[in-house]
Order: structure tokens, then sequence, then C-alpha cells
């Protein structure tokens, strides 16, 4: 795993970009950690400023310095879309791993409550949670209900790779070696399904990151908290594109766009990079 | 005739499925809270001033239906459904007397259109621009249109609806950037009216597109030169078939099939998308319904809402599955 | 009349650069052969001898990452001239293509497109040749379908609606219908049972004499080569090691490998215990020098490991590239 994560930095320009954006965004979401201003604070310092020496993004309308909330806010929202996507993995592998390995009716059971998760449109469902819990949401419950939601896509394609591996050759070879199917499906079929786990991880990641992001700038999650949803929202509660504070909207818009343009060079460099055809082709092949 | 009929029976079930499982989860969340949700509505749709008293026996009664309080569980669940089958969900609290099914019917037509427009433009241009590019792989035209397509395919449509609002709205202000149609305009089947609609639907259209398209063309790019090394393909080519005829009949046929069903495990997500789109654009359709309802703290509305949404993409899906046997001739055997 | 294809000292190398290693496959290493009018040749050796990336570079079917690096390949149809296939532009070889050179691929089972019926392909394929109005072009098409005992309904189906072995028959019938001068085959019986595949080497034995083609036909199979080809060509690791027509090749092979391939044929009443060679074939990336045989040759001597030996003409009609061969010593 780690010798193709060195040949993707080296070679593949697409992954090098993701990795090095993604680590400018992780470098100012672990700034939040050093901040000078508290970030549930409002009115800390003069509002309505534009960006200077002292205030490097400008101040808001309610009085915080928009470099500092920026910070805070990545960092939520980056800790929320981590956390969705750890959880939604768990029951992704469990769900793919398992009907592509047990196969016959189990499969076919799986993959109807599959397709039911993937065809429910999940806005509405979320949108009637919160309505439902109002001040009893909490990040922690909203992570969970769209990890709960956002699994079923890829514990299709977790299935898929697992159907393949086990009809391939060195899967009955290595049964018929003595190899129990624990050890087959951790040394031999992981390298396998690692790559698809981490592309999934990046879209899922996508996906969660704007979920919060639509969520909370309609105001439908716990706005108190900074994250980027959040300072969108705020933005706009105090008009602030009409006042001309555009810098309140542009630098949480700005900081988004990277992270969904660096997880999403990461996801597809990491998909050419298991399909051997498109391999082939950077090789010189076509 | 006999293999379609087995997979028509198969995806009816599954629709059947998705509908009940959707509809039982939007049930169960309304269970979540421990709060006694109907007197809390109702106070609050007295606290706007005067309501009969007739009214309010009303709105109670369909609000304990909905929400499934009054009478044993199993009582509870069978009132819930009998409410849904009929498609009553009472009187909405903000537009009452107005029952939530009006509202509804007249929100629908505008989302469905948009929808409609959005997903057939960025399906086919999507698959029509991947399947060239995949097939005529050093043309830079068609790699810039990817990278294009590509960059704007991740973020969210939120941002791009918002960023389009702000270029089209304040910037250089050529669109129209709220409501369906023309203030003051009267609805018909005239060339004004639907011009004003056209117009109007451009930049929601439009935000939906730019997210979608580069999607499919990522899709159907990385089919088509899988289908180009299949023997079929390669066959074809040492037979000396017209390049066109082999784009069209052979690669173009056998890697779209995937892509319909890929439509149907999106559509999902492109509603999702139509919702955001049109709190953006203030366009009349479910998505703002919805989240006024929200706001307004109109229970029946959100209910409402949720379930024809729910019921709404079901069927939208069910309709492409069952477009697919035409293209790919072989799921009939299955 | 000269021969319909003569390949004269062709290279077709895979030329790949992974992650900033240049990397040559020499699939096809200085081929010289030719095959005459109304004549079966066949091609025999095992998996990786480069028969079928040499067939496909005949056919100019031939892709990067592999390219022709040296030689050509020239195609004579009417007797009026041979012509380099590579030399040929667009309009000129789509013409060729199916009317005077016809190709029968490997695998029945993906050779047919999936999804349209099988009237499509052969509309696709032969329609623009034959310069008749469509009822008639079909009626024609069901005709030489009957001739091979394929009934006219098989049109309408799909390529998954017909079983393996018809299947082969309609890509026999596909290849067959314009009545090409050339017919490449490639495998067309492995993968079939041996009852099927009886019948498909007689359809084939049967339309080339009918139609005075040539077929240039390849196979691992030695059985299959003995009992259709007029002249068999043996290739080893990217060459050409022997060539003679089948019989005098069969009575008295002379390289050491061709023995072997014979050697290891099963003979009824015949119980003597069959050998398998030591070693296994060389790695077309880099090739022992010398004779790329060598290393696995009971004959080998000190000017194999050095020379790569040439093809000569050691009897009539029966060259060889073999050191030991031109030394009389027999295998």
């Amino acid at each position: 795993m780690w010798k193709i994560l060195r040949d993707l930095l080296r070679y593949n320009w697409e992954f090098t970009t993701g990795v090095v954006l993604l680590g400018i965004v992780a470098v100012i979401a672990l700034l939040s950690f050093v901040s000078p201003y508290p970030p549930l604070d409002v009115y800390v310092v003069a509002p309505d400023m534009p960006p200077s020496m002292e205030h490097w993004l400008g101040t808001t309308s309610r009085g915080q310095d928009v470099f500092w909330q920026l910070s805070a806010a990545i960092r939520n929202t980056l800790a929320f879309g981590i956390v969705v996507a750890v959880l939604s993995r768990v029951i992704a592998l469990t769900v793919g791993l398992f009907a592509g390995y047990a196969g016959g009716p189990v499969d076919r059971l799986l993959m109807s409550v599959n397709d039911t998760f993937i065809v429910v449109p999940i806005f509405p469902i979320l949108v009637l949670f919160y309505f439902v819990m109002r001040d009893q949401m909490s990040w922690a419950l909203l992570a969970l209900v769209a990890a709960c939601l956002g699994w079923a896509y890829d514990a299709r394609l977790i299935r898929s790779v697992a159907l393949s591996l086990k009809t391939r050759e060195f899967t009955a070879q290595s049964a018929f070696c003595g190899m129990g199917a624990r050890e087959i499906v951790t040394r031999e079929h992981m390298p396998y399904v690692m790559p698809v786990v981490f592309t999934t991880t990046m879209n899922n990641m996508n996906w969660s990151i704007g979920l919060e992001v639509t969520l909370s700038v309609l105001g439908f999650t716990d706005v108190n908290t900074p994250t980027i949803g959040g300072m969108i929202y705020w933005a706009n509660q105090h008009a602030a594109l009409v006042s001309g504070i555009w810098w309140w909207i542009a630098a949480p818009v700005a900081l988004v766009v990277i992270v969904f343009i660096a997880l999403f060079l990461l996801a597809v460099s990491m998909n050419e990079y298991i399909d051997p055809r498109s391999r082939l082709a950077r090789m010189g092949g076509g | 005739m006999r293999g379609y009929a087995v997979y028509l029976v198969k995806r009816l079930l599954q629709f059947a499925l998705v509908v009940f499982v959707g509809i039982n989860v939007t049930y169960l969340i309304t269970h979540a809270t421990p709060i006694d949700p109907v007197e809390q509505t109702i106070t609050a749709a007295t606290s706007f001033g005067t309501t009969s008293p007739e009214a309010i026996a009303l709105m109670r009664r369909s609000l304990q239906d909905l929400y499934g309080t009054g009478g044993g569980a199993l009582h509870q669940w069978l009132a819930f459904w009998g409410r849904i089958v009929v498609g009553d969900f009472g009187p909405s609290l903000s537009a009452f007397p107005t029952p939530v099914s009006t509202l509804i019917r007249r929100a629908l037509p505008w989302t469905a259109g948009l929808m409609l427009v959005a997903t057939v433009l960025s399906w086919g241009l999507g698959n029509l621009l991947g399947g060239l590019a995949g097939y005529y792989r050093r043309n830079q035209l068609l790699k810039f249109a990817g990278i294009v397509a590509m960059g704007v395919h991740p973020v969210p449509y939120y941002i791009v609806a918002f960023v389009l609002l702000i270029v089209f709205g304040y910037v250089w202000p050529v669109l129209p950037i709220t409501g369906a149609y023309a203030q003051g305009l009267q609805p018909g089947f005239t060339l004004e009216f639907a011009g004003s609609v056209v117009r109007h639907s451009l930049l929601p259209a439009a935000s939906l597109v730019l997210v979608g398209i580069g999607g499919w063309f990522m899709g159907m790019r990385s089919l088509v030169s899988n289908v180009v090394t299949e023997d079929y393909t390669i066959y074809a080519e040492l037979a000396g078939v017209r390049r066109r005829r082999i784009l069209g009949s052979y690669v173009m046929r056998n890697a779209l099939a995937p892509q319909v069903t890929g439509l149907a495990m999106t559509l999902g997500a492109i509603f999702n998308g139509a919702i955001i789109t049109e709190q953006v654009f203030g366009y009349p359709g479910l998505g703002s319904l919805l989240v006024a309802a929200v706001h307004a703290g109109d229970y029946s509305l959100v209910i409402g809402v949720t379930t024809v949404s729910i019921l709404a993409v079901s069927f939208a899906v069910l309709l492409v599955d069952l477009l697919y046997p035409l293209l790919d001739p072989r799921v009939q055997a299955r | 009349m000269g021969p319909v294809l003569s390949v004269d000292g062709l290279k077709a190398y895979y030329q790949t650069r992974f992650f900033g290693t240049l990397r040559e496959v020499r699939a096809v290493d200085d081929i010289t052969l030719e095959v005459r009018r109304d004549e079966i040749y066949g091609l025999a050796g095992e998996s990786s001898s480069g028969k079928s990336t040499l067939i496909k570079t005949i056919a100019r079917a031939i892709r990067p990452p592999l390219n022709v690096v040296a030689g050509s390949v020239r195609f004579d149809f009417g007797g009026q001239g041979a012509h380099d296939i590579y030399a040929l532009p667009a309009a000129e070889l789509a013409a060729t293509r199916w009317r005077h050179l016809s190709y029968i691929m490997q695998g029945s089972m993906n050779v047919l497109n999936p999804v349209r019926r099988i009237r499509h392909s052969f509309v696709d394929f032969a329609y623009r040749h034959m310069a008749l109005p469509m009822p008639a072009f079909l009626r024609r098409v069901e005709e030489h379908l009957a001739h091979l005992s394929l009934q006219p309904a098989v049109l309408d189906s799909y390529p998954h609606e017909l079983s393996g072995g018809m299947r082969q028959r309609v890509t026999i019938a596909l290849a067959t219908v314009c009545r090409p001068e050339f017919i490449i085959a490639d495998e067309p019986t492995t993968a079939l049972d041996v009852v099927v595949q009886k019948g498909v080497l007689g359809m084939i034995r049967r339309l080339q004499r009918e139609m005075g083609s040539s077929v240039l036909f390849v196979t691992h199979d030695m059985a299959v080569h003995a009992n259709l080809t007029d002249r068999l060509g043996i290739m080893y690791a990217g060459r050409l090691v022997e060539e003679a027509p089948t019989r005098d090749l069969f009575r008295r092979p002379l390289h050491p490998y061709t023995a072997h391939l014979i050697r290891s044929l099963p003979r009824i009443g015949d119980d003597a215990p069959r050998h398998g060679l030591e070693g296994k074939p060389p790695s077309l990336a880099a090739p022992p020098p010398g004779c790329r045989f060598h290393p696995r040759c009971p004959l080998a001597m000190e000017v194999c490991r050095r020379e790569v030996p040439a093809m000569r003409e050691l009897a009539p009609g029966h060259r060889v590239a073999c050191h030991a061969a031109e030394q009389g010593m027999l295998p």
C-alpha cells in the first residue's frame, strides 16, 4: 500500500496536487488550536473590516476575525467529514464484503436493502430529522444519521470487488493450500480492496462535507458551532454580499472548494491507478 | 417476452420495497422525539390568531394521524399509512387552511420539470462528450471539456448555484434569479408565458447541469475506453466497419447500458441538488416548499413533502429501470 | 502467380515506459514467410511464442504500445501486384477488409456485438461489399448460412441466445460470406469440445476448397495442424524456427523443438512415456543470446549460445533455423 502511495506521489501529478492542497487545508485547520480568539465568541474585534495586516481575511459583521473563524470552521467541517467517512466505511465494508463473499440469497437480500438506500432521497429525510429533533440535534447525531444513510453506494463497489476476487484463480489456490478464510481475506484480498476503500472514502467525504455545508447554509444544524456552512449561513443572515463584505463569504467558499477538488483529485488518481487499462494508457499505450 | 415480464415484476417489487422502507423511515423519525408534537403544533397554530374550533379539531385529528399519536402502536402505524395512501396530509399550518396536498400539487410540476430538463441535458451531453472523449483520446478540445466538467463536478450544488447567482444576479445581471416566471404574468399556454418560464429556469437548470455533467462524462469516458478494447469492437474494426457505425452501434450502445443503471442510482442525488438549487433561486418547487415549511414549523407540510419526494424519486427510478432492457437485451435472460 | 501474402523481416515490439523505466518486449522478431494461393498454412507454437501477435500484425490490427519496428507485410489478392498493407491509405484499407482479407477470431464468446441481432453484424461487415439491395443481400446471407447448416432464424437472434459452437459457426459464416482471398483463423477451435471441433474444421476445409482462398491457421494443437494444413510453420519465442509441407514436417522434423512437439502427441498403440522439455519459454523482454531455444535444447552447441541461426532451406520446401540441423544432426 505504501509503495503504491509513493509511486503515485512521484508520477501522478493529480495525486500530488491533491495531497498538497489537502495538506494546506489541514495546516489551516490545525492552526485553530492556537487561535487567539475563542471560536464561539462574537463581537471580539471591530466588525466589517476588510482584509489587512492585522486581520488577514478581514472581519465579519458579528465581530469575528474571518481567518481564525475559518480555521475553526474548516476543522469542524473536516472532522465531521472524517467521522462520517469512518462510520460509513464500517457499514459499507461489512455489507459489501459479506454480500460479495456470501453470494446467493444473502447477497440478493443485502443488495435489495442496499438499493433501497441508494434510491431513497436522503436530503428530505435529513431535513425531516432536523425538524423533529430541533434543539436536540447534535453534530454526533447528525454524523451518525448521515453515516447510516450514505454507505449504500460504496457498499456496492466493495461488493463487486469481493465478487471478482472470490472467483479468481489465486483464491481457489489459497483455499486449496489450506489457508483459512480469514487469512485469505486479510492477506490476499485486502491489497485489492484497500484502493477501492480509499477512493470511496474520498468520495464519501466530499459527499458528507457537501451535506454539512448545505444543511448549515439553510440553518438546519447547530449554527453556533463554527463550520463552513455555518459561516456562509451567518454571512447570508447579515446580507454580506449586498453590504459589500464579500470576504466573509469568499473565504469559506474558496477553502471548501479547495477541499472538494483535493479530495476529488485523490479519488480520481487512485481510481485510475486501480484500473489496469488506464495505467496502460499512462504508460504509452493508446 | 417472458424474460421481460419477469424483469418487470422484479423492478415493481423493488419499487414497492423502496417506497415501503422510505416511508416507514419517515414514520420512525416522527417518533424520534419524546415531546408531544401535536399539542406543540396546535399551540403554535392557535397563537397565529383566530382560528375556528372546527378547523383546530380538523388539524388535531390529521396531526394525530400523521404523528401517530393516540391509540396503540399498531393503530398509530395503520392510521399513518391510511393517510399516506390517499394522500391526505391534512391542512397546512403556514397556509392554513389550504390542504398540504394542494400546495404539493402546485409545487411538484416545477420540480419535475426542472429535474427532467437538467437530467436529460446533463446525462445526454455528459455521455455524448464522454463517449467521444473515450474514443478520440487525443482530441484536445474534448480533453479540455473534460477538465472543465470534472473541475466543477466535485463542487456541491449549493456553491455552484450561489456562484451563478452572484455572477448573473449582481455582476452581469442578464438573467432572472428568482421565481418560475415573471411576476404578474398570467399562467397559460401563451408564448409569452412559455418564454418567461424558460428564462427563469435557465439559471437553476444550468447550475444542476454544470455539476452533473462531469460525473457522466468521466463515467462514459472510462466505460468507452474499456469497450473499445472488447473483442467485438476490435472485430468490427478488423472488418473495416465505418468509424461512425462502430462508435454508435458498438461502442456507445454497449457503454450506455451501465450509465442507465447509474442514472437510476443517482436520481436521488439529483433530487437533492434540485431542492437546494430551488432554494437559492427562489424557484417554487418542492425544495423551496420544504425549506419554508421547516422554518415555519409546518409539520404536516414537511411530512407531506418528504413522503412525496420519496414516492416521486422511486417512481422515476422505476421508469429508468424499465428503460434498461431496451439497451441491453441480455437482462431478459437473467 | 506470386504468393498471396509475403512477410519480410517483420519485427513488432511492445514498447512501454512505466514510471520511468523503458521496456521492450520482442513479440515478433524478424519473421519471413509466404502463404501461397489456395493453400492452408498452419502456424504452431506454445502459448507465449508470439503467434497471435504475429497474425494481428499481419492483419494490421495492432495498437500502441505494440508497434511495427521493421519489415513489411505485402498482400497480392488478385495477382496484380503486391501492396504493403501498412502503406495503404485508409479508404483502400477499408475496402480491403472483409472483401479480400477476413479474420476468424479466437474465443467465439465475445466477437459479436452483444446488444444487436446477428443480422446487424452481417449488414455492418458485408453489405457494402456486395453491391446488392438489402433484400437480395439478406437472401444471399441466408443461402450462405444454409450452406453451413445454420437456420435463417439465427439472423434474428442475439449472440447470447446461441450456443458456443453455433456462435463459432456464425463467425465462420460471417468471415466467408464475401468470399475473401485470404482468411486468418486465430485458434478458432480452442475452447470447443472435440465433436464441435470436428464440425468446425470440416466447415473450414470445405469452404477453402470451394472458394480457393488461402487460410493462415493458428493453433497450438498439432493434431489439428496434421489434419488440416498443407504447410506448417513453427514459432518459438517470437521467431520462426521451422517451416515445411505438413507431411514432411511430421515425418522428418529437423528442429529439436518441432521434434518435441510432434513426439508429445499421443498415438494409439504407442505407450512409451512422454517427456516434457526442461525449463520454460524465455521472457520476450530479455531473451537469451544466440538461438532462443538453446537453454532447453538437447543438441545445443557452443555456437548456439553466440549466433542466431539463420533460416535455411535444407530440403525442398523445408526451411530450418538451427545450427545442429545444418550440420546434419537429427533431433
